[in-house]
């Protein structure tokens, strides 16, 4: 019973965060003119996956007491990249794919390398090497256009066998091969232990350096999914969308109960937050509340969803534990 | 001599040799930049990022951030000089500047708010504030036809030069540096940022009001970008969307880069000047060699990395 309630209290976050997300899709398919079909399911989770892949980086980085400000650079460099190279014959697309999640990672071990053996703080670090990224991924495509293969796109972008979207499966099973295994590993222990007592973590002899090293490769790589998603989603490439993904990445982690502090969350409740984000805009839209006043309304139910954390301040009793 | 050379610590002394430096090469290469007009120029672009980081610095001090900075700066432009159109220009229109100048500081009251009484993180908070700034603008913007007509004052801030030489937003950056630099060294305001940003707890035990001073630095640092808002808007003769997206990074480049800690309770604004005059000369040089823009991001990159890497040292 007792470990029970600590389940539910550690994940507790993570329910607010789906339970969240669930009414907001109800509200969404309800208004929906088109209602719950396949289509109109697979066209909202085409909207919500290219940002659930960079929040979902953001997170690992997060968990481990980091934080990249040049995930969105590397979102784009790799959509860029994938405008390049993801088209022509299979064998050219493997390689092409390939190429793109190597230079994510690599991206994201450059990042993971000047912060942790640089000992550079990690959101100054990571404005320098996105201005990097951001100028390679204009020397790739300096105007916005290129093309992704089409059949490549039309099978992550629509549904299989008429129940599941397909990039929601991508996206599943993207998150469940790269993160499970390290989750449940030595390094995804020490990725959660350097995020929540640093010190200790590293007296306990856990490989700090390389877990957080390899937060950031994580990032890279789920940054390149998205930035690869949203070249089959949109066929073409480009360069200065990175910015608003990376502080949405950051929203959708705070939403889906991920502290900023570190050492705790899951990428399940990110997901979440990720999805609230996309929801809500598509909501507002069917809505049909003026567009011009749209902005406004989300910007102002990010603010009151941040501030409803801090009602646990009714519940501190020594003043102290305010200023932790 | 010697005294002021300690005075200053070694960050700052490291970029403003940086800054003399790379002026030198550049100028041996290429003799205009040894010019007083180009300098006078290159102080001007520099003005409005200067008073920009001269804002972020106070919360970064604190070892908070502001991410707001972009559209509490477009906000304050946009609604101040839609005000002056409104009014007709004329002294009534004046009052514009009052208009944006509370914009600037109604945003930094809800920043300081959210960070000091509600405790949420200052890097969710002012981005969840700098969205919903986004959105009364694009909401305002949408709804009536918006006339943007910069106050004299603006203009004459912006554009206008002291003596036919020197631009006036330099004097205000000088003027704003001033009071900024006594406010850290001499006022209680100043004193307390320093160790609220190394523990708020020890601050707070030994009586500093720590969320007065953490919203009144959330107040300046709105009231710096409304003030750098207003003189674009003047230098341009208009508010426009996204004018301030290019100063929000560059800005805590530029604090950092001077030697300021991110992490808060360390730094001096001498060594932020630096990092602002640093960043414009190196964007400067970069567009006069005419590199493309992609280089001049890699650039700008590798310069603040090589620098962060070169103070680690230490």
């Amino acid at each position: 019973m007792n470990h029970l309630r600590n389940r539910l209290a550690s994940c507790g976050a993570a329910l607010l965060a789906w339970s969240a997300l669930a009414i907001l899709l109800i509200g969404y398919f309800a208004v929906h003119p088109r209602g719950l079909t396949i289509d109109s399911l697979s066209i909202w989770s085409n909207q919500v996956v290219a940002l659930a892949f960079v929040a979902m980086g953001q997170a690992i980085v997060v968990f481990s007491r980091g934080l990249d400000l040049s995930i969105g650079a590397i979102f784009a460099l790799s959509n860029c990249l994938a405008s390049v190279l993801v088209n022509g014959t299979p064998f050219e697309i493997a390689l092409g794919i390939l190429a793109v999640l190597g230079a994510g990672a690599a991206c994201g071990l450059l990042n993971g390398v000047v912060v942790v053996f640089g000992r550079i703080q990690a959101i100054i670090a990571t404005i320098a090497t996105g201005a990097i990224f951001t100028g390679l991924a204009l020397i790739v495509r300096p105007i916005p256009g290129g093309a992704v293969d089409e059949a490549l796109s039309d099978f992550f972008t629509y549904d299989y066998f008429g129940l599941l979207p397909a990039s929601l499966v991508l996206l599943a099973g993207a998150g469940a091969l790269l993160w499970w295994p390290v989750k449940s590993g030595l390094i995804g222990r020490a990725i959660m232990a350097a995020g929540s007592q640093p010190q200790s973590a590293y007296m306990s002899g856990l490989p700090v350096h390389r877990a957080r090293v390899a937060a950031f490769v994580l990032a890279g790589i789920f940054a390149s999914l998205g930035g690869l998603f949203l070249g089959l989603q949109t066929l073409s490439g480009d360069a200065n969308g990175g910015i608003p993904y990376t502080l949405n990445s950051i929203a959708a982690v705070v939403l889906g109960g991920t502290s900023l502090a570190g050492g705790s969350g899951s990428l399940i409740g990110v997901f979440a937050g990720a999805a609230i984000i996309r929801t809500l805009g598509g909501l507002l839209f069917f809505t049909g509340i003026s567009p011009l006043a749209q902005p406004f309304i989300q910007g102002a139910i990010l603010c009151i969803a941040v501030a409803i954390g801090s009602l646990r301040l009714l519940r501190v009793r020594n003043r102290l534990e305010v200023y932790r | 001599m010697t005294a002021l050379a300690r005075s200053i610590d070694a960050p700052t002394r490291t970029v403003f040799a940086s800054t003399a430096l790379l002026l030198i090469v550049a100028g041996v290469c290429l003799p205009q930049f040894f010019s007083s007009a180009y300098l006078l120029q290159q102080l001007h672009t520099a003005a409005f990022l200067g008073i920009v980081a001269a804002g972020a610095m106070l919360v970064i001090l604190l070892g908070h951030i502001d991410l707001s900075v972009p559209w509490t700066m477009t906000a304050a432009a946009t609604f101040s000089t839609a005000y002056v159109s409104a009014a007709g220009g004329g002294l009534p229109g004046e009052v514009g500047v009052l208009v944006g100048l509370v914009i600037g500081a109604s945003v930094g009251l809800i920043n300081g708010v959210g960070v000091a009484v509600l405790r949420i993180p200052s890097m969710i908070w002012t981005l969840a504030v700098d969205t919903m700034a986004r959105g009364a603008c694009v909401y305002y913007a949408g709804q009536y036809v918006v006339k943007s007509q910069p106050a004299l004052l603006m203009q004459w801030a912006g554009q206008g030069k002291l003596f036919g030489t020197v631009p006036v937003a330099v004097v205000l950056w000088g003027l704003l540096s001033i009071l900024v630099a006594l406010a850290l060294k001499k006022s209680l305001f100043g004193r307390y940022l320093y160790p609220i940003g190394a523990s708020e707890t020890v601050a707070y035990l030994s009586g500093v009001p720590t969320r007065r001073v953490i919203v009144a630095a959330f107040v300046a640092s709105g009231m710096c970008s409304a003030l750098a808002g207003m003189v674009l808007a003047g230098y341009a003769n208009q508010a426009y969307q996204n004018m301030g997206e290019p100063y929000l990074l560059p800005g805590i480049a530029a604090v950092v880069l001077g030697g300021t800690s991110i992490a808060g309770g360390k730094g001096n604004y001498a060594g932020t000047v630096a990092g602002v005059l640093l960043i414009t000369l190196v964007g400067s040089i970069l567009s006069v060699l005419q590199v493309p823009e992609a280089a001049r991001q890699i650039t700008y990159g590798l310069i603040i990395l090589a620098m962060l890497a070169f103070y680690s040292r230490r």
